[in-house]
């Protein structure tokens, strides 16, 4: 018996090395991009385009402080203030509105309600690009262009129906059981959201923030299409601009900077990974 | 005070479907009126629309002096216990007792106090600090109801609140709640509970009076003794008590001034008083209602009794006392018996003949068609 049992744990113990082996190779696989990246960084433009491997020959820095000074008046400092001047308002209102809404779709009846959800839910399928054209005019007829307000203030109308399609999931798997006992302790339908619906849709809400910054930062399109002085460039196109700026590139200054610009994105995920995850995964609430 | 009064209430969804049909009700101050039925019988819809949950569809809900019909949960002062709870899972049980007083205007001083009162009665002020998720079943359920004790309503409303506990703990809560009732009654404060179950366990021992319900209409309003002893119909007589009561189709036999009934096959003779009392109401065929205890093994010497063959199908033994199953001809009937009851019953086999004995005056007469008690 126990001769038995200590074959099986210890074919169990292997079979666990194997997966991990395996694991961490898919694993190493995936990140080699990214470790090439930093690898990069420290790199010159002739090791760059002759060597394979990642690992850099000598680590310095040059190359950071060289990408972060830009061949522009403005150093990344300026694009990186930027980003986060659209990204910031952009998720106060993008969390506000999408709540609101969801709330109203998870937990209220009114008049055509399912048709509407479902028109709200077939713009998810709409390509962005068809409505490039006729916002940016409407933008131009504003007096918006060359400012944030045009990747700003449409999210503050729960425009980005997949969050609200994504909360509302979440809401629907909530019981109402406390909400009900809220309304008998005397709650109206403001204070039921404030004080029981957004505390239980925190780690939903939480995803909203996350994926709301990385797409926001990660936005080429519209801050090209809308912005006209380099002074308001976000790190986007900044990242951009020192590709094209001189006639003989850098690679390991524009690399450098690259690694630098996913830093926010990747803190962000960091800091908020263990609700995020909860948010993307959790079906309900236990009462 | 917080008399609590039904008037032909009615509840008509959307899609044309009548849950409740003119239900009328009333609901003494102070009393715990339990409203029992199975699962369907629109009990916690009842429940709902006294609480303000659901809309009323027809009818008038009065509590106390007022019509409450179009007041809001809040305005309506009661408070409602879930059957999970419900208990806010961010907060902690302190700010789940003071919630609702915060919200209603109430300064610190006052909502501690008052929490910790409803703390001390329930016997939870270690668990004030702690989180929804750190409690067991039993103390969400304390602070449940320490929920509704705090906010000192007109009427407290209870939704299945023991359904989630483990046999052991229910009958603990059991207990407790009704002690509390009492004990809330006696101290002077409002204290009218309506208590909404499934379990005639719950219902008979709880309930001053019990409400039995059937597909959205009363059946009966009784106190438990009176609802054992004289249902109001079948459904009620085989809804209360377990095992539940034995109901045998019978045919009514004359033989001279006495009555007889059939059973499937056998003659069994009423007793005079029963015979008289039913003189002129049964013809025909008879539905008869006997409970499990007062069919007998063994001849008794005290009441009168008549004698019937059953075979046996098969025993269960439950310590201090044994159900057995039987037929009488193709009947199918239970018998509870108490251990030391079993007579030469003990070690019989499965299809064996028995002679059990029926407690003649104990029984009960039904309608054959409308189920309506023939004696009530």
């Amino acid at each position: 018996m126990s001769g038995t049992s200590s074959d099986a744990m210890e074919q169990s113990g292997r079979t666990r090395w194997v997966r991990y082996l395996v694991l961490a190779l898919v694993a190493f696989v995936m990140l080699y991009p990214l470790l090439w990246l930093i690898g990069a960084s420290f790199k010159s433009n002739q090791q760059i385009f002759t060597e394979v491997g990642f690992w850099p020959q000598n680590i310095d820095f040059k190359a950071y402080a060289k990408g972060w000074k830009t061949s522009t008046e403005y150093t990344f400092a300026t694009y990186f203030l930027n980003s986060f001047l659209i990204a910031i308002p952009r998720i106060i209102v993008t969390v506000i509105s999408c709540v609101l809404v969801a709330y109203a779709f998870a937990r209220f009846e009114f008049w055509g309600k399912k048709f509407l959800f479902s028109v709200m839910v077939a713009t998810m399928m709409l390509p962005l690009i068809v409505l490039r054209l006729p916002q940016y005019l409407v933008f131009r007829e504003l007096g918006w262009l060359d400012s944030y307000l045009p990747m700003i203030v449409p999210s503050a109308f729960a425009t980005d129906t997949f969050f609200i399609f994504m909360l509302v999931q979440f809401l629907r798997s909530i019981p109402r059981d406390m909400e009900e006992a809220a309304q008998i302790d005397g709650c109206n339908s403001l204070q039921l959201l404030w004080h029981i619906i957004v505390p239980m849709l925190k780690p939903a809400i939480i995803s909203v923030i996350v994926f709301q910054f990385i797409w926001t930062m990660n936005d080429f399109m519209s801050p090209l299409i809308y912005l006209a002085s380099v002074e308001k460039y976000p790190v986007s196109l900044a990242l951009k601009m020192s590709i094209g700026a001189t006639e003989e590139v850098e690679w390991a200054n524009v690399i450098a900077i690259s690694v630098v610009a996913l830093i926010p994105s990747v803190a962000v995920f960091f800091a908020a990974q263990r609700h995020f995850i909860e948010g993307a995964t959790s079906s309900g609430i236990k009462g | 005070m917080a008399h609590l009064q039904l008037k032909k209430i009615e509840k008509i969804y959307p899609n044309g479907f009548k849950a409740v049909h003119g239900v009328d009700l009333d609901v003494r101050d102070g009393e715990f009126m339990v409203l029992v039925g199975p699962s369907g019988c629109a009990k916690s819809t009842l429940l709902r629309m006294v609480a303000g949950l659901e809309s009323i569809s027809g009818g008038e809900l009065h509590i106390g002096q007022r019509v409450v019909n179009h007041m809001s949960p809040k305005e309506r002062r009661i408070a409602m216990v879930f059957q999970n709870y419900a208990l806010y899972p961010h907060m902690t049980v302190y700010d789940n007792l003071a919630f609702g007083l915060r919200l209603s205007g109430a300064n610190k001083k006052e909502v501690a106090a008052r929490v910790q009162e409803a703390a001390v009665l329930l016997e939870m002020e270690h668990l004030l600090e702690r989180y929804p998720k750190q409690l067991s079943g039993g103390q969400a359920q304390r602070v449940a109801v320490g929920r509704a004790i705090v906010k000192k309503p007109d009427v407290f409303l209870f939704d299945e609140p023991l359904s989630n506990l483990d046999a052991k703990l229910r009958a603990a809560m059991r207990v407790r709640l009704t002690e509390l009732h009492r004990s809330l009654r006696d101290s002077g404060q409002s204290a009218t509970v309506v208590y909404v179950t499934h379990d005639q366990v719950e219902a008979m021992t709880m309930g001053e009076r019990i409400c039995v319900l059937k597909e959205g209409v009363i059946q009966q309003v009784d106190t438990p003794t009176r609802l054992y002893d004289h249902p109001a119909n079948t459904f009620v007589a085989s809804f209360i008590g377990s095992p539940e009561m034995n109901i045998l189709q019978a045919q009514v036999l004359r033989e001279g001034d006495a009555i007889a009934l059939g059973l499937d096959g056998q003659n069994l003779l009423l007793p005079e008083v029963k015979a008289h009392a039913l003189a002129g109401k049964v013809q025909g065929r008879v539905q008869l209602g006997v409970r499990p205890e007062h069919i007998m093994a063994r001849a008794p010497l005290d009441a009168p009794s008549v004698a019937v063959q059953g075979t046996l199908r098969f025993m269960e033994h439950l310590g201090s006392e044994v159900f057995v199953h039987f037929n009488i001809g193709s009947l199918p009937v239970t018998a509870r018996l108490g251990a030391d009851q079993l007579g030469d019953l003990q070690g019989k086999e499965r299809g064996q003949g028995h002679t059990f004995y029926l407690h003649m005056g104990r029984c009960l007469f039904f309608d054959a068609d409308t189920g309506l008690n023939l004696q009530a």
